[in-house]
């Protein structure tokens, strides 16, 4: 027989599980639904999908480049900078990891305000994508200088540099031959961090887009302010195909950069 | 031959130089622009007293640090329960129960927001299996569902690290001595897990205290801070004041988590 705590322990865990398990199977089984009020016996229908697809794929178009571009500058101001870092463990460095790192502490909402106020008056940059791009990249940037930094603390990299420099290579060369191929696990590790980031920001993303500019997190704000909840549901469904698969490679990834550590 | 120290450094400068740049031009001025917008309303740098005297900016402040609060000590007991069966237990599916369990770790909070219209909305599971008319989702009940929803895959993950790494030597030799169950996870478990779960808290509770995206779906009229600063910014352009109230959301978010890791000594950063 089971003893006490550990089945009120296994009751909560599944009750937790339920909790979050529950409405998610809700809203890909709304989707499907012809008609969700009457249920599953109005039939299976992919016409809600459809629809969200005519509606909506800008938004989902957006999203995916954002994500991509986002990926490209986290990893050209991110791995360097992090192999700086890793170089040079001061005060100086500690600072500078703690300042881009409050994209991490202070909410979303505030960093948008404070990027509305001091670029707001420039129409040209307000309405183009770059523009939440920024907003994208200064809240996935810690993720990435994080990932890379933690693996290029726990391998050798002085002894490996120096035998490099022994031969003749210099700074720029051990960087590409030495420090990327060491850092890879970090590298994809963070990038499938900001990749899934990216696609779900919606707390800076709110704030700076504009009518002819909606990510997907956004169309979905939209589609459950305005649209039926069998669309509303449709839309979730086709982000949760985009978004779990990643979430789980995002898992696998860190679960692998986190062996090589230790 | 050798290189000297001078290439190897302006090098590292080099690689530090992109990163200086944007931060300064999207992190660092934005935010000193920030706090001067605070001070440019009609209060100048009184903005800060009179939202302290406002009562309706004081209720939301406190709505906002009670949820926050009730959240993460829901999120702590849930979660730490969860974690600890699910790393003393091996059992077919439990790798499944770990993927539900942090499944909401990548939803965007409008999406949560969305669960919980589904499971306590007007068209909700709650409304359909219960008799009479039960809609929750747009309650502070609600919010508080829709908080705990994002905070348990966070703080479990978090606990669920410190868990793994437990001596089970310690509990052992607790056991052998006569120590009942209770008294185990009291004197052995419990602490060892205190500095995951005084992180994993900290992380729950700015999260919750920033969290937009969930309020903007459930909270039309709950005064929650970010709801507030958001009609403050958009429907009354009371530009000052919506500074000053982010500035004091960031200052309460960032001093809790940079409290809590003086205590824990890990890294502990929130987000979502």
């Amino acid at each position: 027989m089971m003893r006490l705590p550990k089945l009120l322990s296994m009751l909560v865990t599944l009750l937790a599980c339920a909790f979050l398990l529950v409405p998610t199977l809700q809203s890909v089984l709304a989707g499907i639904t012809a008609n969700y009020f009457r249920g599953i016996s109005s039939g299976l229908t992919l016409k809600w999908v459809i629809e969200v697809w005519t509606l909506y794929a800008d938004s989902i178009f957006l999203s995916i480049w954002l994500a991509i571009t986002c990926l490209a500058v986290t990893l050209i101001l991110g791995v360097p900078a992090a192999y700086a870092l890793a170089r040079n463990p001061g005060r100086l460095s500690r600072v500078l990891e703690e300042f881009i790192s409050l994209p991490l502490a202070i909410p979303g909402l505030a960093l948008a305000l404070a990027l509305l106020q001091l670029y707001g008056s420039q129409q040209g940059f307000r309405a183009h994508w770059s523009f939440i791009l920024v907003g994208h990249v200064l809240y996935t940037l810690p993720f990435m200088v994080r990932a890379v930094q933690a693996v290029l603390a726990a391998i050798d990299l002085k002894t490996l540099e120096e035998g490099a420099a022994s031969l003749g290579a210099g700074p720029a060369r051990r960087f590409v031959d030495i420090v990327v191929p060491n850092a890879l696990p970090g590298i994809l590790a963070g990038s499938l961090t900001v990749v899934t980031l990216s696609i779900g920001e919606f707390n800076l993303t709110w704030m700076l887009h504009t009518p002819l500019l909606k990510t997907l997190p956004v169309g979905l704000a939209d589609s459950y302010a305005s649209m039926r909840l069998e669309i509303a549901s449709a839309y979730t469904l086709v982000f949760f195909v985009m978004i779990v698969p990643l979430l789980m490679a995002m898992q696998w990834a860190s679960a692998r950069a986190q062996r090589i550590l230790s | 031959m050798k290189e000297t120290p001078v290439t190897a450094r302006s090098f590292g400068v080099l690689c530090l130089l992109p990163l200086l740049i944007f931060s300064l031009a999207f992190l660092a001025l934005p935010l000193v622009r920030l706090v001067l917008s605070s001070s440019e309303g009609a209060d100048g740098w009184s903005v800060y007293i009179r939202m302290l005297q406002t009562p309706r900016y004081l209720a939301a402040l406190l709505q906002t640090l009670l949820v926050s609060g009730a959240v993460t000590v829901a999120a702590l007991a849930v979660s730490t329960t969860a974690g600890l069966f699910l790393t003393r237990n091996r059992f077919w599916g439990r790798s499944a129960l770990l993927s539900i369990l942090t499944l909401p770790l990548a939803f965007p909070g409008v999406v949560v927001g969305f669960m919980i219209i589904l499971l306590g909305g007007r068209q909700g599971l709650v409304n359909q299996i219960t008799p009479g008319h039960v809609v929750i989702a747009y309650s502070t009940f609600g919010l508080f569902l829709g908080y705990l929803y994002f905070s348990i895959p966070r703080v479990l993950l978090t606990v669920m690290a410190a868990a793994e790494k437990i001596d089970p030597a310690l509990e052992e030799a607790a056991r052998s001595l006569g120590a009942p169950a209770y008294r185990v996870l009291w004197d052995v478990l419990l602490p060892a897990l205190r500095p995951a779960m005084v992180a994993a808290g900290a992380i729950a509770f700015a999260t919750a205290m920033g969290a937009f995206g969930t309020a903007f779906t459930l909270a039309t009229d709950i005064d929650v801070l970010p709801m507030v600063i958001y009609t403050e910014f958009t429907l009354s352009a009371n530009f000052a004041m919506a500074s000053a109230l982010s500035i004091a959301l960031g200052v309460v978010t960032w001093g809790v988590l940079l409290i809590a890791r003086s205590l824990s000594g890990g890294t502990v950063a929130a987000g979502g």
